[in-house]
C-alpha cells in the first residue's frame, strides 16, 4: 500500500520531499507551503484526510544531526477509510514568527496547536485562542525546549479566571448584550471543578448558564500534567514503560503494550508469536476493565449506585488474576521490548475464565437494571448528539468516534498482532448521542470477550522474549555464570536498547482509541523525544461541542462517558 | 482543635476527660474529603466498594464538600498548576483537619521529579500520615485511617497542631 501511495502524495506535491517510513507517508514542506499541502491533504478526494490525529513539534537544539533550523512542526493526519497515514513536516526558522494554523481545517488543531504553543513557545498565525494548556498561566519558558531545566519547576499562586474565555466563546455562540436584554434573563456563570466529584479528577469545566441550558462552555485542562514526555527524554526506552502505566491508569496494560510496539516497530523486532498473543488477550482484557470502570462511574453520576458495584465488584476480583500474573494491581509495567516481562503463570486459563464468567454475569446484571430503564433512555437518548463530521473535526477516535456512526478502529483498519485472523465485530452507533457511547462499551466488552476466549485456544507455546541480546536481557542463568551475559546486561541496563536515528510514528487502538507515539531517535538508548497523542485529549478538545445547547446535568454524564482519565489527558 | 470550651475551662481535669470522649466520637466518624486527582484515587475505589469496605471504619462518608468533612485524602500527583486549589480546599475544612497524603506522589513527587510536580503536598499543606506505594494498595489506606484514630486518642482540645506551618504557597 505504502508504495502506491507515496507515489500519489509525491506526484501531487512535487515540490515537496516525501519518503515512506513504517506505515505513514512524511512529506517535508517549506513553511509558506504548508497550508496549501495541508487543505489540499484534507479536502482532495484522492487524500482525504478528515482526522488530523496530532500535531507536535521538534526541539533539534542537542540532536546529533545538524538541521538549518532549529524546529519542525509535524501533523500527523488519518484518512481512516483507506487506511493513509501521513505526517507532514515543516522547519519553523522563528518560532515566535512561527507558522499558519491549521485550525480553520480541523478543529483538534486548536487544542493541538495551543500544546505546541505551550510546550515549545511556537505561535501559530491566525489561531483563535493561543494560550498555555498544559503548564498553569503564570508559567514562563517552554518545558519541552532542550534549553529548559527538567527540574525547574515554576510555583502557580492564584488560578485562571477564564472570563475573557467564556465571554468570547458566548460571543462566537451568538450571544451578546442584546439578545441577553431580549431574553430577558442574566447569564450566570457555573464552575465546576478542578476538584468536584462528577469531574472524575482533575479538569475544570466553565458554564454560561441561561437557565439550566448551557449556551456557552470553556474547559481547562492541565491539572495533571506530570511531565511525562520531559521525564521519557531522560529515560532509556525500558525505564519509560512504568511511565506509560500512569498514562490510562484504568488500562495500564494497553499503554504498556502500545509503548513497546510502538519501538519495537522502529527496532525491526519481530515479538514471538506467543508474545503476541499474550499482548491481544491482555489488551482485550484491560478493555474490558477500562470500561467497565468507565460505566460503572458513568452509572453513579446518573444516580445508579448498584451498578457501580455490580461492575466495579468485577473490576476489583480481576485484581487477583492480575496481582498473581504481573505482582501489582494497577500499575502493570509488564511489557518489554520485545516481548513480555515473563511468560502466564501455569493455570491462567482457568483463572481468567473464571473472571470473564464474572464480568459477563457483572454486565448482564447491570444491563438488566439500564437496557428497558426509562430513566436511563430519557436522560441519554437525543442528548448531547455529536455528528460524525464533528467528531472527526474534532479528532475523536475510539468509543465515541464509533458512537457517532464511523466505523474505524486500528484493530480492523490497520491490523497488528494477527487482529485480523480474530473473528470480532466493531459495534457501531447511529446517533452519536450519550446513549450511543454508553451502549458501545457495553458491546465492545461483548466483543474483547469474544477475542480472548478465541486467543486462549490458539495460543500457540514458546519463548515470550526475542531471542536478540540486541534488545532481550539474557536469561539469569548466563548473567551469573558467564561473562558475556554479564556484560550483556549490564550494557542494556544502562546504556538502554539502542535505537537507530530517524522519526517514526505508531498508533494503537487503545479503550479509549487511537493511542499513538511520535519518538525522535538520536541513536541513544534513550528517546531523544517521546509525543504521546493520548486520545481523550482530543476529545477533551471537543467537550464543548457536545454540551452547548444541552442542561448542564446532561454535560456531567457526558462528560463520564467519553472516559477522560486524568492522566492521559495531561500526560 | 478548639471547641471555644477551653477558654472558660483551661488546662483542667475536666478539658482532659472532656478530651477523651471527644476524641472517641472524633475517631470513629472521620468524613474523608477525597482529593483524586490521579491513579492512587482508582486504589482508593478499591477501598470504597465492597471487598475492602471502609465503612468498616466509620469512614465511609465520603463527602465532596471540604466543608463537611474532617480528613482530607490526597490520592495521587499534585501538579503545581493544582497546588492552589489543594491549599483552598485544605483552609476550607473546617478545624480539627487531618491529612493523609496517598501514595508516593503525594507524599514526595514519586516518580516525577520534574518541572510540575510539586515534591510532596508537605510543602503546601501539613500531613499527618504518609502511605508509601505507587499506588498503594487498598489495606494501606485502611492503614493510615487507624493512625489518624490512633493519633486522635492523644489530642487534646487544647492544642492548635498547625498554628507554625508555613508553606511556599503562603
Ligand atoms: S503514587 Fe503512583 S499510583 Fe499514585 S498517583 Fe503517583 S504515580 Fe499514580
Amino acid at each position: 500500500m505504502n508504495a502506491t501511495a507515496l507515489e500519489k502524495i509525491q506526484a501531487a506535491f512535487p515540490d515537496a520531499t516525501c519518503k515512506a517510513v513504517l506505515d505513514s507517508v512524511v512529506i517535508d514542506v517549506q513553511p509558506e507551503n504548508l497550508e496549501k499541502t495541508l487543505s489540499r491533504l484534507k479536502n482532495d478526494a484522492a487524500f482525504n484526510c478528515g482526522l488530523m490525529v496530532d500535531v507536535t513539534a521538534i526541539d533539534y537544539l542537542d540532536h546529533p544531526q545538524r538541521r538549518q533550523t532549529r524546529f519542525s512542526v509535524v501533523y500527523t493526519l488519518r484518512n481512516w477509510q483507506e487506511g493513509l497515514l501521513v505526517q507532514v513536516r515543516t522547519p519553523v526558522a522563528d518560532p515566535d514568527q512561527g507558522v499558519a494554523t491549521a485550525t480553520h481545517l480541523w478543529g483538534s488543531a486548536v487544542w493541538g496547536e495551543r500544546e505546541v504553543y505551550d510546550q515549545y513557545g511556537i505561535r501559530f498565525q491566525g489561531h483563535p485562542d493561543l494560550r498555555r494548556i498544559l503548564n498553569h498561566w503564570q508559567f514562563e519558558g517552554h518545558p519541552l525546549r532542550k534549553d529548559y531545566s527538567i527540574y525547574k519547576g515554576q510555583v502557580c499562586y492564584q488560578t485562571d479566571s477564564l472570563e475573557k474565555e467564556i465571554r468570547a466563546r458566548l460571543l462566537e455562540n451568538g450571544v451578546d448584550e442584546t439578545t441577553m436584554q431580549d431574553i430577558n434573563t442574566e447569564i450566570m456563570f457555573l464552575n465546576i471543578g478542578p476538584s468536584h466529584p462528577a469531574t472524575h479528577g482533575a479538569i475544570r469545566i466553565l458554564t454560561a448558564l441561561d437557565g439550566e441550558t448551557i449556551l456557552a462552555n470553556v474547559n481547562e485542562i492541565g491539572y495533571l500534567h506530570r511531565g511525562f514526555e520531559k521525564t521519557a527524554e531522560n529515560r532509556t526506552y525500558n525505564q519509560v514503560i512504568p511511565l506509560t502505566d500512569r498514562l490510562n491508569y484504568c488500562s495500564s496494560m494497553i499503554n504498556n503494550i502500545a509503548y513497546a510496539k510502538a519501538v519495537e516497530s522502529w527496532l525491526g523486532v519481530e515479538i514471538t508469536e506467543r508474545a503476541k498473543f499474550m499482548r491481544v488477550v491482555l489488551t482485550e482484557f484491560y478493555r474490558v476493565l477500562d470500561h467497565l470502570v468507565c460505566l460503572a462511574a458513568a452509572l453513579v453520576d446518573m444516580g445508579g449506585l448498584t451498578n457501580y458495584w455490580y461492575l466495579y465488584n468485577e473490576k476489583e476480583a480481576a485484581y487477583d488474576f492480575i496481582s498473581r500474573l504481573t505482582g501489582a494491581r494497577l500499575t502493570s509495567s509488564f511489557t518489554r521490548i520485545g516481548g513480555m516481562y515473563r511468560d502466564f503463570y501455569e493455570g491462567w486459563e482457568g483463572d481468567l475464565e473464571i473472571q470473564l464468567r464474572g464480568i459477563e454475569k457483572g454486565i448482564g446484571d447491570a444491563l438488566k437494571l439500564v437496557d428497558t430503564n426509562r430513566i436511563v433512555h430519557d436522560r441519554t437518548q437525543g442528548v448531547c448528539v455529536v455528528s460524525a463530521e464533528t467528531a472527526l473535526s474534532y479528532g475523536f477516535t475510539g468509543p465515541v468516534l464509533r458512537a457517532s456512526g464511523v466505523p474505524f478502529d486500528l484493530r480492523k483498519d490497520a491490523p497488528y498482532y494477527n487482529y485480523e485472523s480474530f473473528d470480532f465485530e466493531v459495534p457501531v452507533g447511529t446517533n452519536g448521542d450519550i446513549y450511543d457511547r454508553f451502549m458501545i462499551r457495553f458491546y465492545e466488552m461483548a466483543q474483547s470477550i469474544r477475542i480472548i476466549r478465541q486467543a486462549i485456544k490458539h495460543i500457540p507455546t514458546g519463548p515470550v522474549n526475542v531471542n536478540n541480546s540486541q534488545v532481550c536481557l539474557p536469561p539469569k542463568q548466563q548473567v551469573y555464570n558467564n561473562i558475556e551475559g554479564l556484560a550483556n546486561h549490564f550494557k542494556l541496563v544502562f546504556e538502554g536498547v539502542k535505537t537507530p536515528q530517524g522519526e517514526w510514528y505508531d498508533s494503537f487502538e487503545a479503550a479509549n482509541g487511537e493511542l499513538g507515539f511520535h519518538f525522535v531517535s538520536d541513536g541513544s538508548g534513550k528517546p531523544y523525544k517521546l509525543k504521546v497523542r493520548p486520545p481523550c485529549f482530543y476529545i477533551m478538545g471537543g467537550f464543548h461541542k457536545m454540551v452547548e445547547g444541552n442542561m448542564i446535568a446532561d454535560a456531567v454524564i457526558n462528560l463520564s462517558c467519553i472516559n477522560i482519565i486524568g492522566g492521559e489527558l495531561d500526560r | 482543635m478548639a471547641l471555644g470550651l477551653e477558654a472558660s475551662l483551661g488546662n483542667t481535669v475536666i478539658t482532659t476527660r472532656l478530651d477523651e470522649v471527644i476524641n472517641w466520637g472524633r475517631q470513629y466518624s472521620l468524613w474523608p474529603f477525597i482529593f483524586g486527582t490521579a491513579c492512587c484515587a482508582i486504589e482508593f475505589m478499591s477501598a470504597a466498594a465492597s471487598q475492602h469496605d471502609i465503612s468498616r471504619f466509620g469512614a465511609e462518608v465520603v463527602r465532596f464538600s471540604p466543608r463537611q468533612a474532617d480528613l482530607l485524602l490526597v490520592c495521587g500527583t499534585i501538579s503545581y498548576k493544582q497546588a492552589p486549589i489543594l491549599k483552598r480546599i485544605y483552609e476550607q475544612i473546617p478545624d480539627p483537619k487531618w491529612v493523609v497524603a496517598m501514595g508516593a506522589c503525594a507524599s514526595s513527587g514519586g516518580i516525577y521529579d520534574n518541572y510540575c510536580t510539586v515534591q510532596g503536598i508537605d510543602t503546601i499543606i501539613p500531613v499527618d500520615v504518609y502511605i508509601s506505594g505507587c499506588p498503594p494498595r487498598p489495606e494501606a489506606i485502611l492503614d493510615a485511617l487507624i493512625k489518624i484514630q490512633e493519633q486522635i486518642k492523644t489530642e487534646s482540645v487544647l492544642i492548635d497542631r498547625h498554628k507554625d506551618f508555613k508553606g511556599i504557597l503562603d
